[in-house]
């Protein structure tokens, strides 16, 4: 059994509110995220890496949530898919989706926007095959991704 | 009809116009989502979203045998450590439940079932102790210190040898591995065979065990109320109708104690239906520890031990037919895998029945269905839940008869499939298809990849050195089932018909409260429900609250509520129809009284009820809320208008003949074409979709946009089916396939170019024209296989004999045809 002692006070700022939080060593981010700071959008699909529903961008960089211990988030400034909405509007990435139905029982949504806002802030003009390829780390079980690929072009410039 | 065509990636990528006023109403429309505000920002409500104070995590310890008996178990260890909160054990469990009550006459029914294992276990990953403590990290880590002392016992993994002399015996009080079997047969099948100018035989044919992976795991957050005895289960269980009859008896206390609450649901697919006994622990722990219980699956936990959908043989397989290709007739053997536990089982024995003979006109058929058990995860299940083996066997019996007879798939079906004109057409088995027209959706499906150049295309393909191939999935997605199906499976079942529920309010501002007793897990039942109620109301959509989920304390739900089995459209939405036009009727009665005018003279426009001739004399809605609940004083005694209507829908059933094994077992018969075509690299089996078409019929469609999204997940997952996805065992039943890692589901990059084409053929059953659709009916999977057989044609020739045809599997055939050849035959008859 893996010792549970060591924690460790970290501070970071999510989405413009700066936490301070003692966490065990072990703690994943993403049950930092959602246990600790109650920011629930980001969601745990698989246990293995794979499925990009914990994706949140830490420090400019797209991350996997539950690839990255809290500890190790500690002096970060990460986005999640809380902070996308500007003054309570959804922004225009968010009602690409609705419009494209590219979004069905909503779990893969959070990873899949947060993909897609670093994958537009890299390159505002990306291909089709640019997004497919930006997109592969997120696994949605609903739609086949069609109207998400979709949703991405549309705000394309 | 619509037929959205092929632009040069995704073909009918173009977003369905944003409706602003509707002409007609808002039925009919893509309305964008009410559900996605909340979805887009993170801001749904999914089981493990939810926290309570002091609130207890759930880990289960699961065996690490396929088949063992348990020799002791020790939890001390684990309880001693700080911040454990305590365990269950099956022995426990044996003594404060009784067995879940099994659908299955015997053998099956003398299985005993509790939500933890009982002195033996029976595939890996069954549950066998639930460990309580204050994290998720701690219960996990506790859960190691838990000790189970196992003997091995030889498993049985291959269902072919489930019933061998030697077998080992997973149900001892069933006598064998044995739980279900029963002869079908309809039509004069001896008569057919000698009517017949040749007959064709198939060996073997396999539908491989997969499931839908929703991407959220099952879940649940379970409170007990000590005082009242009654359990809070909030859940992302997509039957709770199933689960509560399930889990009161074995709790042994009534349905009222237990309260199911749902609201976003991370995907189903069918897949969430038998989580009753994980509720099962998480209500006995709750009680227990005298606290909540979260416990929140992991993904390696749902694939070891969750609603795998059911793996099926067929043997020995016979088809009757003339030399034209018309098709007398069918007998085969269905073997069916259950894995370890009937949790829902021995259903598929009967379900596969709705579509009995697909889609085609053959009237003599006789299927022996046999299912047992194996030391593999329980079935339960999967989207097109049984009837998809049985299609994909029709579809592949199609494809076969046709490439051996060197007949022309294309009019191997138009030949044999039921003419529009012949809808309603009663099966051979009394199933009655409600309306149709398959032969218009193969043409537009074929239109759509273009198939008049298909034969240029394939030169082409073969100049560049691949294998072209086109493969068709014609298949049905029969909806709202009529439960009397059951009693085909075990006659003493008190099982019958279908209900769904709604309620719709005005409440005292005005507003209008819709609840359901569905569960969606994103077909977008608040904004399909929303149009309803807004066109029969004559408001907008923006004014109907569709409550988000279930709740039993809405009092909206009765004992089929749920989610699953494609029946929204009919069940659900003809319950909001209901008890919208009750509501209606009541502001009417309402209006008439306080406007001095005749009902008849009245109408509902613009959020008011007014004077047809004079829109100026209106009462808004606002007004009518008010008045009946809250300033009431002076109406007439006998006005019967309480502006809160409840309607139950029950579909128009019979039970069946349990006899004949004959009767109407579900309501509507949506309907899709899927034409795939691939190309195949000869050297290395590797191969790639290259165009796709799929077409559907499921009548008055509510919400277009809705309903593709359904077809084009339903594609997806069948393109993972047929290409990448299965749950495969060693032969010591270890599942190797246990997380996202080694099961591959398609990404982004997988997704072939798509063109989508709709046809609307009504229901003449349905309050509103609709067909529940949504489960697709594997076509992708049939029509991928039929490509791969095509692209081999003139290659060996191989018979695709199995529904699961990744890279290796393609290459095998090209390399050992011969090995698969060996599995058909064609008689003169
Ligand atoms: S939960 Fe992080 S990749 Fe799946
Ligand atoms: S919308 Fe359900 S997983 Fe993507």
């Amino acid at each position: 059994m893996a010792t549970v002692a060591s924690s460790k006070s970290i501070t970071v700022t999510v989405n413009g509110t700066t936490y301070e939080r003692e966490v065990p060593a072990r703690k994943l981010l993403i049950h930092f995220l959602r246990d600790d700071l109650d920011l629930t959008g980001s969601h745990i699909g698989c246990d293995t890496g794979n499925c990009g529903a914990c994706s949140v961008i830490v420090d400019g960089t797209l991350v996997k949530s539950c690839m990255m211990l809290a500890v190790q988030a500690d002096g970060a400034t990460i986005e999640t898919v809380e902070g996308l909405a500007e003054d309570g509007e959804l922004n225009e990435l968010q009602r690409s989706f609705n419009e494209h139905h590219a979004l069905q029982c909503g779990y893969c949504t959070p990873g899949m926007l947060m993909s897609a806002t670093a994958l537009l802030r890299a390159n505002p003009s990306p291909s089709e095959q640019e997004i497919r390829k930006a997109l592969q780390g997120n696994i949605c079980r609903c739609t086949g991704y069609w109207n998400i690929i979709e949703a991405v072009k549309a705000v394309a410039k | 009809m619509s037929v959205e065509t092929a632009s040069e990636a995704r073909a009918s990528a173009v977003a369905p116009e944003r409706v602003e006023a509707p002409l007609k109403g808002w039925a009919g429309q893509s309305v964008p989502r009410k559900e996605d505000k909340r979805l887009v920002q993170g801001e749904g409500l999914f089981v493990d979203d939810i926290k309570r104070h002091g609130m207890g995590y759930l880990h289960f310890v699961r065996s690490p045998y396929a088949h063992a008996h348990i020799t002791r178990i020790d939890v001390s260890a684990a309880e001693a450590i700080p911040g454990v909160y305590g365990t269950l054990t099956g022995e426990e469990v044996a003594a404060l439940t009784d067995p879940f009550f099994q659908i299955s006459s015997p053998p099956g029914a003398h299985v005993k079932d509790y939500a933890l294992a009982v002195g033996k276990v029976r595939y890996v990953g069954e549950p066998v102790v639930a460990v309580v403590a204050e994290t998720r990290e701690l219960a996990r880590d506790a859960s190691e210190l838990v000790e189970v002392e196992y003997e091995p016992l030889p498993p049985v993994v291959d269902a072919r040898r489930a019933l061998d002399e030697d077998a080992p015996v997973l149900h001892e009080e069933a006598g064998s591995n044995l739980m279900w079997t029963g002869v079908y047969e309809w039509g004069d099948v001896e008569q057919a065979f000698a009517e017949a100018d040749r007959i064709v035989t198939i060996k073997e044919l396999h539908f491989h065990r997969f499931n839908s992976t929703p991407l959220e795991c099952d879940a649940a957050l379970v409170e007990y109320n000590r005082g009242v005895g009654q359990w809070t289960i909030y859940t992302n269980n997509q039957f709770p109708g199933f689960a509560a009859i399930m889990m009161g008896p074995a709790l042994r206390v009534g349905l009222d104690k237990l309260r199911f609450v749902t609201q976003d649901i991370g995907g189903g697919f069918g897949n969430k239906i038998t989580s009753h006994p994980q509720l099962v622990v998480c209500c006995l722990l709750a009680r227990k520890l005298n606290r909540p219980i979260q416990w929140t699956e992991w993904r390696t936990d749902f694939h070891m031990s969750m609603s795998h959908g059911n793996e099926r043989w067929f043997h020995d397989t016979e088809v009757a037919v003339k030399e034209d290709g018309t098709l007398l007739g069918f007998r085969t053997k269905a073997l069916d895998d259950a894995g370890a536990w009937l949790r829902y089982e021995p259903l598929g024995g009967v379900i596969w029945a709705q579509v009995t003979p697909g889609m085609y006109r053959w009237r003599n058929i006789r299927l022996e269905f046999t299912q047992v058990a194996t030391n593999k995860a329980p079935v339960s299940p999967n989207r097109g839940y049984s009837r998809m083996q049985h299609l994909w066997f029709t579809e592949r019996v199609i494809d076969i008869v046709a490439h051996e007879l060197g007949l022309d798939p294309v009019e191997v079906r138009k030949r044999n499939y039921i003419r529009a004109e012949e809808m309603p057409y009663e099966t051979p088995n009394g199933c009655v298809y409600d309306s149709g027209d398959y032969a218009r959706m193969l043409d537009l499906a074929l239109e759509l990849v273009g198939y008049d150049r298909i034969e240029e295309r394939r030169a082409e393909a073969a100049s560049r050195g691949k294998l072209l191939g086109v493969g068709i999935g014609s298949t049905l997605d029969s909806g709202t089932n009529n439960f009397g199906q059951s009693r085909l499976i075990n006659p003493e079942l008190q099982f019958s018909g279908n209900n769904e529920v709604a309620t719709v309010k005005l409440d005292i501002f005005g507003e209008i409260v819709v609840t359901l007793g569905t569960t969606p897990q994103g077909q977008g039942h608040e904004t399909t429900a929303a149009q309803v109620v807004a066109d029969i109301l004559g408001c907008s959509v923006d004014d109907v609250h569709v409550r988000a989920g279930h709740d039993s304390y809405w009092n909206s739900h009765a004992g089929f509520s749920g989610t699953y089995a494609s029946q929204f459209a009919v069940t659900g939405l003809s319950a909001v129809k209901g008890a919208t036009e009750m509501l209606a009727a009541e502001i009417k009665k309402l209006g008439s009284v306080i406007l001095g005018a005749p009902e008849e003279a009245l109408e509902l426009a613009d959020g008011t009820v007014r004077v047809k001739d004079n829109p100026e004399a209106a009462l808004p809605f606002m007004a009518c809320g008010a008045i009946i609940n809250a300033n009431n004083a002076g109406l007439p005694e006998d006005l019967d208008v309480t502006l809160n209507c409840r309607y139950v829908y029950r579909p128009p059933f019979q039970p069946p003949d349990v006899e004949r094994k004959y009767g109407n077992l579900t309501l509507t018969y949506a309907a899709q074409v899927h034409v795939a075509v691939i190309e195949v690299d000869p050297e290395t089996g590797y191969y790639e979709i290259v165009d796709y078409a799929a077409v559907d019929d499921c009548g008055v469609r509510i919400n277009p946009q809705i309903v593709e999204g359904q077809v084009m997940g339903a594609t997806a997952q069948a393109i993972g089916a047929a290409m990448h996805e299965a749950f495969e065992y060693d032969e010591e039943g270890n599942l190797l396939t246990p997380n996202f890692y080694d099961y591959h589901v398609p990404h982004a990059l997988d997704m072939p170019p798509l063109a989508t084409g709709a046809i609307e053929s009504p229901s003449p059953f349905t309050p509103l024209g609709t067909k529940g659709m949504g489960e697709g009916g594997g076509a992708g999977i049939h029509a991928i296989c039929a490509a791969v057989q095509d692209a081999l044609r003139g290659h060996g020739d191989a018979i695709v004999w199995d529904s699961h045809n990744p890279y290796r599997r393609v290459w095998e055939m090209l390399q050992h045809p011969e090995r698969t050849r060996e599995l058909v035959e064609v008689k003169a008859a």
